[in-house]
């Protein structure tokens, strides 16, 4: 085999498949998107033909995956450095990083039109704007400038159910708010505890995470005050439009296991920590996963049981 | 150059080309049922613009 065939081949290997692009639109956040979206849009207090219904998740989430794109577009250099992102496309050699761009771009304006055309302009307009507030505002401006960055970014991750309910009822009002806090409250603990047993990557790629700019002791303190006001907004939200039973009883256990996570994070050492590799921070950060989901899933089974008149109070 | 009918790029793409081809054809799919729910709901009527046009012309 000739130098040339060698090289063509070892070319081939790195060319991007389906799955490389479809990895660009980070499909786990975008079921995070596609969930809490579909929660926003069947908790909204009028009905929706299940095509336009269907047509508005699906176009809410081409947006977040288009985000998602330009994101490691931007973010390429710090992605190639850190463990837990190196193997994404871009980083791996799968796509050129101006393919992304113009992929992420694309996708931006293809959703945006869309969303507007199924449901109404306030919501493609709506979704725009987290478009932009995700790449701009959090990416490119403030994610390398800040140790808020995750707050910061914690509130274009929480714009789906608003955007949902507003491709619903063409109008906003407080309930999705409450949606939306529920997600911003829960983003720092969540992401705060994955960077105290991830720091290094954080470090590596220069981040400015609270962590490393901060210290350790100062992110368990801003863990447990988040926590806390999480909790009182979450069991809050029982007693909106779209809590009832179910939610506040959901709502009780899952505050109290989370309180709970944070307290014993906050009374741990370094020494304590490195001992038994993080346990306790690695089980609050799994906690918070099905603490968003189990919210969400409530809110869900409240409004789905509404018509038989068993959801809500 | 053209490329032969059995290109080796036809089958090293296949995958990725046939992705694309079923996404656009689920896009015609979608739009076409989005369009039919929208021109067959209540509230649907058509662009005023229409009405006065058929008027000009009756003038």
């Amino acid at each position: 085999m000739s130098d040339a065939s060698i090289n063509a081949s070892r070319a081939y290997e790195d060319e991007a498949s389906f799955g490389d692009y479809f990895a660009l639109l980070k499909p786990r956040v975008m079921s995070l998107v596609v969930f809490t979206a579909l929660v926003g849009l069947l908790a909204a207090p009028v009905s929706v033909h299940p095509v336009v219904g269907f047509c508005a998740i699906l176009f809410i989430a081409i947006g977040g995956g288009a985000s998602g794109a330009l994101n490691m577009w931007w973010d390429a250099d710090i992605d190639k450095v850190m463990k837990r992102t190196k193997s994404r496309p871009i980083p791996a050699g799968k796509v050129e990083a101006g393919e992304a761009l113009a992929f992420g771009l694309a996708l931006s304006g293809l959703s945006v039109i869309m969303l507007a055309l199924a449901a109404n302009v306030f919501a493609g307009a709506f979704l725009a704007f987290t478009i932009f507030f995700y790449v701009v505002v959090y990416t490119m401006w403030l994610k390398r400038a800040t140790p808020q960055n995750i707050v910061i970014g914690g509130a274009a991750g929480a714009f789906p159910p608003v955007i949902g309910w507003i491709a619903a009822t063409g109008t906003m009002s407080v309930e999705p708010w409450l949606m939306f806090l529920l997600t911003f409250m829960w983003t720092p603990p969540h992401f705060w505890a994955l960077a105290l047993f991830m720091r290094s990557d954080y470090d590596d790629a220069g981040v400015p995470m609270l962590t490393v700019t901060h210290g350790r002791r100062a992110t368990r303190i801003h863990i447990l005050a988040y926590t806390v006001l999480l909790a009182v907004l979450a069991v809050g939200t029982a007693f909106s439009g779209i809590g009832g039973p179910i939610y506040l009883a959901v709502a009780v256990v899952l505050n109290a296991l989370f309180l709970h996570g944070a307290w014993k994070i906050t009374r741990r050492d370094e020494d304590d920590s490195e001992a038994d590799n993080f346990k306790v921070e690695r089980s609050f950060f799994k906690l918070s996963l099905l603490y968003l989901f189990l919210h969400f899933g409530a809110i869900l089974a409240e409004a789905l049981l509404k018509p038989y008149g068993l959801g809500g109070w | 150059m053209a490329l032969r009918k059995e290109h080796e790029i036809h089958k090293r793409r296949s995958g990725l080309n046939k992705g694309v081809g079923i996404l656009l054809a689920a896009f015609v799919v979608l739009i076409m049922a989005l369009t039919m729910v929208k021109v067959t709901s209540a509230s649907f009527k058509f662009p005023d613009a229409q009405s006065s046009g058929e008027q000009g012309e009756q003038n």
